[in-house]
């Protein structure tokens, strides 16, 4: 694997490889040396041209847990205020040495460009582009998923059968679109909830399931379900009528929470709107997976990291 | 080139019994005592040598676990992507015990020296002392073995290829090609 771009990239096995090894990454977080000296002498660039903590600072930590050397580079503040274009970014960067670019950028399609141009000549890592992809919070979810359904067994698992219902802004949602695929290809089913103008124009080619009924689709009693943020920063039309409406019919309530499986896991990817598109009562109870999703998180990262860099062999 | 047997199922089990009595009077028994195989074979026969260790100490329980050591190699970057193995220390942790390395066959020794790293991150083990299965020689690093189960000497151009019943079909058997 020489990029991260797109989880639709990933064949079953590269997947379930990338999770086992996360497995062997969660042993570090435990230990009382917390790194490891594989990738030393590396440079890592955390290249985001978007507003981002968990994202950023998970994979920071997770270079540094590797013993990866790490730059972070912002937009702000940086000369890309003054106006300076991603080819000049990206030849500056080369010219440091960078080993890996993690770059989350606004435009969909910006890690691509930075792979296949030749400006740099670096292991990119996408870490959310505009509304297409971010793979790593993608395979962070799968991740979650199979370690709570199989525990210590889950070395070599796919998520083969498992009900994912994925609730809200579809439409602007990269994390959805990053885990229909990744979750399909390891054998899971994906239902999508929203109202219709949170989602695609056509969703024919997805290998989905549409619904537009929460209540329905939480008496269905699925294995997962997967709240997202309504990113009030992409709300510029009128998609819904007021916030409480949202809520109404499309938030995870305690009611609903309550008549779900009490099997049922309640992902959200975080930063949550509490009282929005997810109550207190429901991102606080047992079943949610909130804060595993952080913690796994750095393990996902150490993992792709791990796959990008150790190796000087090019395949 | 065919391969000639050099070991077999009951010369493995005799040699992994001797080393057992090795461990036990080198230790003075069995207390405190950590077995760590090195993924892939070197697990197993932890496990093995565990399990004759504690039929003949019956007071004795041994930690038996594995520890991976990828992530410390020093060759990594000339060669593919390697996948890791588990790493698994018995409860209790290596602080203050004997940690006794278990692996198929001793070559380079840089292997070893990757997992005295590893240990390291681990914790701070009393002593530790390495037992092979096989010792080929061609040593590039000042490592030995304390325990070892057959001293072959070998040109660096055959092949040593340990098979175990555990993971591989057949009788446990050694070889070289």
């Amino acid at each position: 694997m020489r990029h991260l771009l797109s989880t639709q990239d990933l064949s079953r096995e590269q997947a379930i490889e990338l999770l086992d090894v996360a497995e062997d990454m969660a042993g570090v977080a435990d230990r009382e040396v917390k790194k490891l000296p594989t990738l030393r002498g590396k440079t890592v660039v955390n290249l985001f041209f978007e507003d981002s903590t968990r994202t950023r600072v998970s994979f920071e930590v997770a270079a540094k847990r590797l013993s990866a050397d790490v730059i972070n580079f912002s937009a702000k503040g940086s000369s890309v205020s003054k106006g300076e274009s991603l080819k000049d970014t990206a030849q500056t960067l080369a010219a440091m040495g960078a080993d890996a670019v993690v770059i989350r950028h606004a435009d969909s399609g910006a890690p691509r460009v930075l792979a296949d141009s030749g400006w740099i000549d670096a292991g990119i890592v996408n870490a959310g582009d505009g509304t297409h992809e971010h793979p790593t919070q993608a395979l962070l979810d799968a991740f979650t998923i199979r370690r709570r359904l199989h525990g210590a067994a889950s070395r070599g698992r796919g998520l083969d059968g498992v009900s994912v219902t994925i609730v809200g802004d579809i439409l602007h949602s990269r994390v959805a679109r990053s885990n229909i695929w990744l979750l399909t290809t390891l054998g899971a089913h994906v239902m999508l909830v929203a109202p219709a103008t949170l989602l695609p124009v056509s969703t024919a080619g997805w290998p989905v399931t549409v619904g537009y009924d929460l209540d329905a689709a939480v008496d269905a009693g699925p294995d997962v379900v997967m709240m997202l943020r309504i990113q009030a920063e992409r709300m510029s039309a009128a998609f819904f009528p007021n916030a409480r409406e949202y809520s109404r019919q499309w938030g995870l309530d305690n009611e609903r929470l309550g008549r779900l499986p009490a099997t049922t896991m309640v992902m959200h990817p975080g930063p949550m709107n509490r009282g929005l598109e997810i109550s207190a009562g429901a991102a606080d109870s047992p079943r949610s997976t909130v804060l595993e999703q952080v913690a796994n998180g750095v393990s996902i990262r150490m993992a792709v990291l791990y796959h990008l860099l150790s190796s000087g062999v090019r395949p | 080139m065919t391969a000639r047997s050099v070991l077999q199922q009951a010369d493995i089990a005799r040699a992994l019994t001797r080393i057992s009595h090795e461990i036990l009077e080198s230790n003075r028994g069995s207390a405190d005592l950590v077995l760590l195989g090195i993924p892939t074979r070197g697990v197993f026969l932890a496990r093995r040598i565990g399990e004759i260790l504690n039929t003949i100490d019956d007071a004795g329980s041994v930690g038996v676990g594995s520890l991976d050591v990828t992530m410390y190699r020093d060759d990594l970057a000339k060669n593919p992507t390697r996948a890791p193995s588990p790493t698994d220390i018995p409860a209790g942790g290596i602080d203050g015990k004997t940690v006794i390395l278990v692996d198929d066959v001793l070559y380079s020794g840089r292997t070893i020296r990757a997992a005295l790293d590893a240990l390291s991150d681990l914790g701070r083990p009393r002593a530790v002392r390495l037992a092979a299965l096989v010792d080929r020689g061609h040593r590039e690093l000042p490592i030995r073995a304390d325990f070892v189960g057959k001293n072959l000497p070998t040109s660096s151009d055959e092949r040593i290829n340990v098979r175990l019943r555990e993971i591989d079909s057949g009788d446990d058997e050694v070889t070289i090609s």
